[in-house]
């Protein structure tokens, strides 16, 4: 791994490994308790592969109670504590510690209810994401966000991350369709936030729990809202002679009120790419393509297509094709959704990035990344959430090459801090991790990330859940907790006040 | 009489708990003071009025976005968006008419503080699910931000998120980024007339769980719909489904709903104008209200109940044996009750939520002296009590910001 530095292991907690181990296999008993290095290789990275770690030792409890025994256990004895879901976090949230736990949540993998009068679901965070909707399905019920890797990531999986999608324009990210969770905390204390009914008055804990990254606690039930499947689905495929066109006819869609399901962007490299990968029957003479589907009751979306459609002829698309059929739209989407192994055929490895902007700012944007390629020698294709203005930059390079991992990430590294210099954010739904932790900085001040830490603080004082991701530096609790305010009187003279 | 400290800018509320900080002062962070009666009833040295923080200073409509000083009138937004065809999705309730207090008086930072949201919150959201970014003074007399102005952001904690509904409790609100989306072109009803409770949480359920997009479920027992100039003339209880959209969405989604509920009770129908003056009412809880300048101590206790929407019924019927009336929103999961009297009988409430599978009440309306006794949020376990308590050393040590607000200490 290229410059990430960790926490330093904890000497005493190495030394005690065996002891620590034999007590773990006390609390869960079984296979549950795995701690040879073949057995634990498996769990040495999640989805970013470059950066490995064998953990101390690696749990999978099945119960609360064991979950609840381990974390008391750790916080007891100091052990850092990484919880794991499927182990496709895209930044590294999984990434275990020389002297830490890696607490596989693999075994909760069953769902407890299914509400379909009240339209809810309970699961355990080992559920995957699509194993939500599978299990509603036959209702024509589904759960809708939907991140690429959901026929693998756990719905736990996605609270921690706080998972989005290709419709989270319209349905919401994770944190708008979760109602409740049980939850340990490190001190081994159950709690349970939200339930099947909506807002609870007062503070929103569950609203902190979401996209907390397994800094705050460790889930071990989710109930989450399920929708109606939407009656009809179309989708238009438009091509423009600029991604400023394409740029221009997402705004002007969103301007004319149409919120569509889903909006993706993809430049000539990635339209290319998809096309030589599986001929999805992409016109290649664009320079950027637009995917709009629309969803819903079948006359509104005859309806809005139409309307999309007029938009896009008036901007000067190239391409204008309505999906006719379900066999069509599935047609317009799988270039899409092959995106990333369509890379991964022209190019040996790839880094993918994920950086949130606001939508005018694409053009300038682009533009400036095709600079960054041309400095760094890397080849970068585009895929783009457009109406949410979520950018996943692939960047191109070859491990094999000497140092060319790291001028990839350097080139990562200056794509996110465009990302905010144009009033965007680091990550739109891959989380903060280990990968863009150092970045944190360039998006929030001292005292900015003081105020998230004493939120971590509240929870997790002695730092053993998931320490070394987030935040760049971990301050003690007890110097958080300090106030220095000084003055004794101020009289503030020029304020008014009557 | 407690002093009012009215920072014109966020130097100035940095100051403001400064001053508070150091001489062990409280302050009871207001905005314009349109809800002050809501939550528990706590006495301050100093109430910390943030209205002069006022003006939009972002609002990009192809972007969904709008940035506001925290001061800024809710209904200067809501005109502003109005008039590029944008809407706050969440429809924030005006407490005004509930609390005896001239309507439209809420601020931007208000609506955030109390995470307000009306009868499209089952599908769009509250307050919480809009708010994108806050800037904020915490009780360390420390200026902070959080959050972004874009959609899609999991840089960091949520703390927009976890900050909305926090009452004041936490932090000043200085500015807020938050979400803004289309206006429908236009609105129908379609009403149920005649339903018992029960019978009307299973028409909701299903209806909003079919394939036409419901974007309000509603039932009013027969006492309740009279009040209601538009639907009293029914003269029996109403049950009402909104929908929302472009023209012949609603009417295709009009024929499946007509057809797939005509078995259930006698229908009838809205049309956009009087739609939009049912759900305001519906949202503002327009039959329980009270006169403006009424003296509250007086007035009939409310409480507003969230549980799962099948289970609306049976904490209505509960509380109906006392005399209470209830008004059902969010397809039966959110219960408007009002007590027969200034008495709120809490632990008749509590129990009966409890009853029902679990949720959360809030006394809404009660006498000061009530407020000040009673548990008026739902009370908490003590684990998770202690986190919150935790969670208010860290933002606020010295215990200056609205103490007490919520939970008595915190």
């Amino acid at each position: 791994m290229s410059g990430l530095v960790m926490p330093a292991p904890k000497a005493d907690v190495l030394a005690r490994r065996a002891q620590i181990i034999a007590d773990l296999r006390a609390i869960v008993p079984g296979e549950g308790v795995i701690d040879t290095e073949a057995e634990m290789r498996p769990f040495e990275s999640d989805g970013v592969t470059a950066y490995r770690q064998l953990p101390l030792v690696v749990v999978l409890p099945s119960t609360t109670e064991q979950v609840s025994k381990v974390l008391a256990y750790a916080n007891a004895n100091g052990i850092p504590v990484v919880p794991r879901g499927a182990g496709t976090s895209l930044s590294g949230g999984a990434l275990p510690l020389e002297d830490g736990i890696l607490l596989g949540m693999g075994k909760f993998n069953r769902i407890l209810d299914i509400d379909f009068a009240n339209r809810t679901v309970i699961a355990q965070p080992g559920v995957t994401n699509l194993g939500i909707t599978t299990a509603v399905a036959h209702e024509g019920f589904y759960y809708a966000p939907d991140p690429s890797s959901q026929i693998a990531c756990t719905i736990g999986g996605n609270v921690g991350e706080n998972s989005g999608g290709v419709h989270c324009l319209k349905y919401g990210l994770t944190t708008n369709n979760v109602l409740g969770v049980e939850m340990v905390l490190i001190t081994g204390e159950i709690i349970r936030l939200g339930g099947k009914h909506l807002d609870s008055g007062g503070l929103d804990l569950l609203g902190l729990i979401v996209g907390s990254e397994g800094l705050l606690g460790v889930v071990t039930e989710v109930t989450v809202r399920i929708l109606k499947k939407p009656e009809t689905a179309r989708a238009v495929l438009l091509g423009f002679p600029s991604s400023e066109a394409a740029g221009a006819c997402v705004a002007a869609i969103i301007a004319a009120g149409i919120i569509p399901g889903g909006m993706e962007m993809m430049d000539r490299m990635m339209v290319h790419a998809a096309e030589a990968f599986l001929g999805a029957g992409y016109p290649l003479d664009v320079e950027a393509l637009l995917i709009v589907e629309l969803d819903g009751p079948e006359a509104e979306v005859n309806h809005l297509i139409d309307r999309v459609a007029e938009i896009g002829d008036g901007l000067g698309c190239m391409t204008l094709r309505a999906s006719t059929s379900e066999e069509e739209r599935v047609a317009f989407w799988a270039g899409r959704k092959a995106a990333f192994p369509a890379v991964g055929r022209i190019s040996p490895d790839y880094l993918c990035m994920d950086g949130t902007i606001p939508r005018k700012a694409l053009p300038l944007v682009l533009k400036r990344m095709e600079e960054m390629s041309e400095k760094y020698g890397l080849r970068c294709g585009n895929v783009f959430h457009a109406g949410d203005g979520n950018l996943h930059p692939l960047i191109c390079y070859d491990a094999n090459t000497p140092g060319e991992l790291e001028k990839a990430e350097a080139f990562g590294a200056d794509i996110l801090l465009l990302c905010v210099e144009v009033g965007g954010v680091l990550t739109g739904e891959h989380g903060v991790g280990v990968e863009k932790r150092d970045l944190m900085p360039s998006m929030f001040n001292e005292i900015d990330l003081a105020h998230q830490e004493r939120l971590k603080c509240a929870f997790d004082p002695e730092a053993l859940l998931n320490p070394g991701k987030v935040f760049p530096v971990l301050h003690r609790c007890a110097e958080l907790g300090r106030m220095h305010v000084s003055g004794g009187k101020l009289p503030f003279p020029e304020l008014p006040r009557f | 009489m407690s002093e009012r400290l009215c920072p014109r800018d966020e130097a100035d509320v940095v100051e403001a708990v400064r001053w508070a900080v150091s001489n062990e002062r409280t302050l009871d962070v207001a905005g314009s003071g349109s809800k002050a009666s809501l939550g528990r009833h706590i006495q301050t040295d100093a109430t910390l009025e943030l209205k002069g923080l006022s003006g939009v200073t972002l609002y990009e409509p192809e972007e969904l976005v709008l940035s506001a000083k925290a001061g800024t009138p809710v209904a200067e937004i809501e005109a502003l968006v109005a008039a590029s065809k944008q809407m706050l999705a969440f429809e924030p309730m005006d407490f005004g008419p509930l609390l005896g207090v001239a309507p439209g008086g809420g601020t931007l930072g208000g609506l955030i503080a109390c995470n307000l949201a009306g009868p499209r919150r089952p599908s769009a959201g509250a307050a919480r699910d809009h708010a994108l970014g806050v800037r904020a003074v915490s009780g360390r007399a420390e200026a902070f931000k959080a959050g972004g102005r874009v959609v899609k952001n999991v840089t960091g904690y949520d703390l927009p998120r976890g900050l909305s509904g926090s009452y004041g409790t936490l932090a000043a609100f200085t500015e807020l980024t938050i979400k803004v989306l289309p206006r429908p072109e236009t609105v129908e009803t379609l009403l149920v007339l005649g339903l018992d409770d029960a019978a009307a949480a299973g028409v909701m359920s299903a209806a909003v769980g079919s394939y036409y997009d419901v974007s309000g479920a509603a039932h009013l027992p027969a006492e309740v719909a009279g009040q209601i100039p538009v639907v009293a003339e029914a003269g029996m209880g109403v049950t009402a489904l909104r929908l929302e959209g472009v023209k012949p969405s609603i009417v295709h989604r009009r024929g499946k709903l007509e057809a797939m509920l005509r078995t259930h009770g006698t229908l009838s129908f809205l049309d956009e104008a009087a739609s939009l003056a049912f759900w305001r009412a519906v949202r503002d809880v327009e039959p329980f209200a009270f006169p403006e300048g009424g003296a509250l101590d007086t007035a009939p206790a409310i409480w507003r109940i969230s549980v799962a929407p099948m289970a609306g019924p049976a904490v209505g019927a509960a509380l109906r044996e006392i005399g209470a009336r209830c008004l059902y929103d969010w397809a039966g999961g959110l219960v408007w009750v009002e007590m027969p009297g200034t008495e709120p009988h809490s632990a008749r409430v509590r129990a009966a939520v409890a009853g029902a599978g679990g949720g959360h009440a809030t006394l809404i309306r009660a006498s000061a002296a009530a407020r000040a006794g009673e548990e008026v949020f739902q009370p908490l376990d003590p684990i998770t009590g202690a986190l919150i308590a935790r969670m208010k050393s860290g933002f606020d040590p010295g215990r200056v910001l609205s103490p007490g607000r919520i939970y008595a200490g915190v």
